[in-house]
């Protein structure tokens, strides 16, 4: 008899839990506007916050209210979804572009040397007038942190004198690219992998002094890549992602090394990944 | 002792001594997925607070009153599943409604943790220990504080990693577990601390 009370009494949680759930839905519905659950139909609902709101029915809200105009903020729902949520409120499609900063330059204190012991301000800004910084070479990074300051995510730290972003902290906004006096930071893809981790211009012979981790400008990099996607215009091999695969090639026959080959994913992208 | 006196001691050791995450290794799952930045840190704790207090609670009442009587002990484990999925949905309708803010707070962490094994092990655990009522959901708060203890903690030094350049192989979830072993050993330092002070 015993196996009958254990039905009945699991039936008859199970039931009560289903009266309770279904009596709440009615009498504590929260009324929604007309808009919002074909709006939160569109979007993918996998809550990861990319766009900003707590959740798709957070962006969902602010769509239907109107309060946010913008379409393309779901990561995951990519493209789609943004032409959808475009079509649905009435707003102008734009691609889903996820955007990380990078710092042009590999000039730690081990590779670069330095011309002067600066002891002025510590600020990238006031070095940059005097004598474009205490390092020899005046196109990299001066290392003391003006963008470590700036970024609001704490994405940039200055380590062993080079500033460098933590992809999957970086939420893309710019600021650093902003702040840096130098313009060694600037914003790329984050599907994008390969970078050409320095800023000069110098001739070959001229970066070697200057720094063991420079671009020499040897277009070894541009005659291998296999699907040349690399130019050296100035002394500076430069990327165009627009053909570049990110296969990599280029990081690893580097002569000094200065092309660096990672994964950028964003934070957004990031979080997506790991709700 | 008497189940006001014990409270002192079970708060102790469910956040320090026995904290589920780090010495139980209990609910690892969310401890490395949310621990990635310190906000969706802090609002999966308070989710996990609020749902084994009450699960706690609710689980407590429905083993003493429904399921002694009946014999039906060897059932706790399908029927906490249930209790507790069915509270949750119930808990996050009636905060919808009556508690926006902390919808919008807790919002996408509830329905998360309706099926975590920590939130199932804290009401097994307190039948377990035979605790009364006001002990067994003492129990239940002190074990999501000391799981709030541990996500914020671990999100600091995961800050703190992702800075850090680990070996390649180790990059990515091997440092991460390798750093989750250290703090783990740092709150072995608790342990036979509770007996101690609370004798």
């Amino acid at each position: 008899m015993e196996i009958i009370n254990a039905i009945w009494v699991l039936a008859a949680i199970g039931a009560v839990a289903a009266v309770l759930l279904v009596l709440a839905a009615k009498f504590m519905a929260v009324p929604v506007d007309e808009k919002f659950p074909k709006i939160r139909e569109c979007l993918p609902g996998a809550n990861c916050g990319a766009c900003g709101y707590a959740g798709c029915d957070g962006y969902a809200a602010a769509l239907a209210s109107g309060e946010e105009t913008v379409t393309n903020k779901c990561v995951p729902g990519a493209d789609k979804v943004a032409r959808q949520l475009a079509e649905l409120t009435g707003g102008e499609f734009a691609d889903v572009v996820e955007q990380v900063a990078v710092v042009r330059c590999s000039g730690s204190c081990d590779a670069c040397k330095a011309k002067m012991s600066y002891e002025g301000i510590t600020s990238c800004a006031a070095a940059k007038l005097y004598y474009g910084g205490a390092s020899s070479c005046t196109f990299g990074c001066i290392g003391l942190g003006d963008c470590e300051r700036a970024c609001p995510e704490k994405a940039i730290g200055v380590i062993n004198g080079l500033a460098t972003v933590n992809p999957a902290m970086c939420i893309g906004c710019g600021i650093c690219v902003r702040t840096c006096p130098n313009g060694v930071i600037t914003l790329m893809a984050d599907v994008d992998r390969a970078l050409v981790a320095c800023s000069n211009h110098e001739m070959g012979a001229v970066v070697r002094k200057e720094c063991s981790k420079g671009c020499i400008g040897c277009k070894k990099c541009e005659r291998e890549c296999p699907v040349g996607a690399i130019k050296v215009t100035d002394n500076l091999a430069a990327i165009d992602y627009s053909i570049c695969t990110s296969c990599g090639h280029c990081a690893e026959i580097c002569t000094t090394g200065c092309i660096t080959y990672m994964d950028r994913s964003g934070a957004h992208r990031a979080e997506s990944k790991s709700a | 002792m008497s189940d006001l006196a014990k409270i002192p001691f079970i708060l102790f050791t469910m956040i320090l001594t026995e904290n589920y995450v780090l010495v139980q290794f209990l609910g690892i799952c969310p401890f490395l997925g949310v621990s990635q930045n310190l906000s969706s840190s802090l609002g999966m704790s308070g989710a996990v607070i609020f749902v084994m207090t009450l699960a706690s609670a609710a689980t407590w009442a429905i083993y003493t009153y429904l399921m002694v009587p009946f014999g039906l002990e060897y059932l706790s484990t399908i029927i906490f599943i249930l209790v507790i999925a069915a509270l949750v949905q119930l808990v996050e309708i009636a905060m919808k409604k009556f508690l926006p803010p902390l919808y919008k707070a807790l919002g996408i962490y509830l329905p998360l943790i309706t099926t975590n094994c920590a939130v199932l092990a804290v009401t097994l655990l307190n039948i377990d220990e035979g605790y009364g009522f006001l002990p067994a959901v003492a129990d239940g708060f002190g074990a999501g504080v000391g799981f709030a203890l541990a996500l914020v903690l671990f999100c600091g030094v995961r800050k703190a990693l992702d800075r850090a350049r680990p070996p390649k192989a180790f990059e990515g979830l091997p440092i991460t577990l390798v750093a989750a072993a250290f703090t783990s050993m740092a709150f072995m330092g608790f342990s036979g601390m509770a007996e101690s002070l609370f004798g």
